[in-house]
């Protein structure tokens, strides 16, 4: 298998590169947060007019890990399900979000917000959270410390394995991939 | 008339002890059936990204293993059967409670994800992952067999229920089943294992889907008509094209297992239960 590699935050230049069925290792800077963070992050945003950080170029990734053990950075923390974070996602990706990382089908709303904004959706594989989790080298809880597993993260990864599967130009892996092997 | 002479007595901590150790173990180590199942999906697999995810499938289950760490970070929710012999009486804590102090303690000390919002529209965490989800049986004899299930959502929510006409038939509850594996698409975690109950009323159809998701991996209804409609979804399910992880590919089911039940002469009922790749449960006989 041939990677490319991403550094987070990204100029959008070089996101422009990553085609749908790429498989991509990352390093760099990623934001953790799913259902309850989002949530708080939409409402904040209504309220103030500002985010708990600053989005432009940034990475989100869709995950709510289980407790460290002793000596370990972080528990497992595999993608969660994206299409919960559908509803709020447009309004991000408006507002600089680049790369979104989870798993499983986006809203046609997300995509076309993807296209306008020239964004990346990037798949990890659900269920391989404790090989995942081997990629996560910092982490801390900047914002929501409330919402537990919920809470927002900022995380450093190392060769983190993702799959573009909605590019900037809308193309769907999810459609592709099925389409080729259907019977 | 029951017979208090026979009555077996257990200590309800037993199955407290018995119910943690379960939930541990259901989450950290993924039973050897279900490796099998990735080993022989990578030889027979044709796309070279679900090659890698079933790759990443095998790494992840012995880091998990090992490491005595959770292989998902969603733990789920707790469900759990206790089929209770009819000749067994119980001693100390209620069994609602020692079922749920187990799951408390097993998520507290496993280092697994408190899962569960106290409402569903309020959602507030219990923070201790419970209240399970149980279901009492009563059957013959004086054991108690217990069966945790670390039930994800990704895969529940992807779940569905359909009252067919009787008329629908094999070919009503054949587009049903692939109709919903086709929309769980890539958000279920597939390769998938599919629970189906078919009849009884609405709830008992849906039960027996989760039931049927307790069966081994490769074994067959012992009803032949429902082994054959097994083998039948089976094949149709894997032509969908789904694929390991959802990136296309010939896996998209592991399984496929069917349990059944009279029903109404109005009625046909079909609940298809999906799990994820990793069809987690373990089961004790106290
Ligand atoms: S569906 Fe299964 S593998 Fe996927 S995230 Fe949920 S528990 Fe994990």
């Amino acid at each position: 298998m041939t990677y490319k590699k991403i550094n987070l935050p990204c100029k959008r230049e070089l996101l422009i590169d990553l085609k749908s069925g790429d498989q991509v290792k990352i390093t760099g800077v990623l934001y953790m947060a799913r259902d309850a963070a989002h949530k708080k992050i939409t409402e904040d945003f209504l309220l103030t007019g500002e985010f708990p950080f600053d989005l432009k170029e940034q990475g989100i990734y869709y995950s709510g890990p289980a407790p460290a053990a002793p000596g370990c950075v972080i528990g497992p923390a595999g993608p969660t399900t994206s299409m919960r974070m559908d509803i709020f996602t447009p309004v991000l990706l408006e507002n600089g979000l680049a790369v979104m990382i989870g798993k499983g089908d986006r809203s046609k709303e997300v995509v076309e917000s993807i296209k306008r904004n020239k964004a990346v959706y990037l798949a990890a594989t659900g269920g391989a959270a404790a090989l995942i989790s081997r990629c996560i080298k910092q982490q801390e809880i900047i914002a929501y410390e409330e919402l537990g597993a919920e809470a927002l993260r900022k995380i450093y990864v190392e060769d983190f394995p993702a799959i573009v599967i909605i590019d900037c130009d809308g193309n769907n892996l999810y459609k592709t991939g099925r389409e080729k092997y259907r019977l | 008339m029951l017979n208090y002479e026979i009555m077996r007595l257990i200590d309800t901590i037993k199955i407290k002890n018995a119910v943690e150790k379960m939930c541990i173990e259901a989450c950290c180590k993924i039973s050897f059936d279900v490796i099998g199942c990735y080993d022989a999906a990578l030889a027979d697999e044709s796309s070279p990204m679900g090659e890698e995810v079933l790759r990443q499938l095998i790494e992840n289950a012995k880091i998990a293993s090992t490491e005595n760490i959770p292989a998902c970070q969603d733990t789920g929710m707790s469900v759990v059967f206790a089929d209770i012999g009819e000749e067994v009486s119980f001693t100390g804590m209620s069994i609602t409670k020692a079922i749920n102090d187990g799951i408390r303690d097993g998520y507290e000390k496993g280092f697994l994800r408190k899962s569960i919002v106290k409402h569903p529209l309020d959602r507030v965490n219990t923070g201790d992952n419970t209240p399970a989800v149980i279901y009492y049986d009563l059957l013959k004899g004086n054991k108690v067999k217990l069966t945790v299930m670390p039930k994800g959502f990704g895969s529940e929510n992807m779940s569905a229920l359909c009252m067919l006409k009787p008329s629908d038939g094999e070919k009503g509850i054949i587009d049903f089943v692939i109709d919903t594996i086709d929309k769980a698409g890539p958000n279920a975690c597939p390769p998938l294992f599919v629970g189906i109950g078919l009849g009884g009323t609405a709830d008992k159809a849906m039960l027996l889907a989760k039931r049927a998701l307790l069966r081994k991996p490769g074994d067959r209804s012992s009803k032949k008509i429902d082994a054959k409609l097994e083998r039948i979804l089976i094949n149709k399910a894997n032509e969908l094209g789904i694929g390991p992880a959802g990136l296309g590919g010939n896996t998209t089911v592991f399984d496929i297992f069917i349990e059944s039940y009279p029903t109404h002469i109005a009625g046909l009922p079909v609940a298809v239960n999906i799990s994820c790749h990793s069809l987690r449960h373990r089961e004790i006989i106290i």
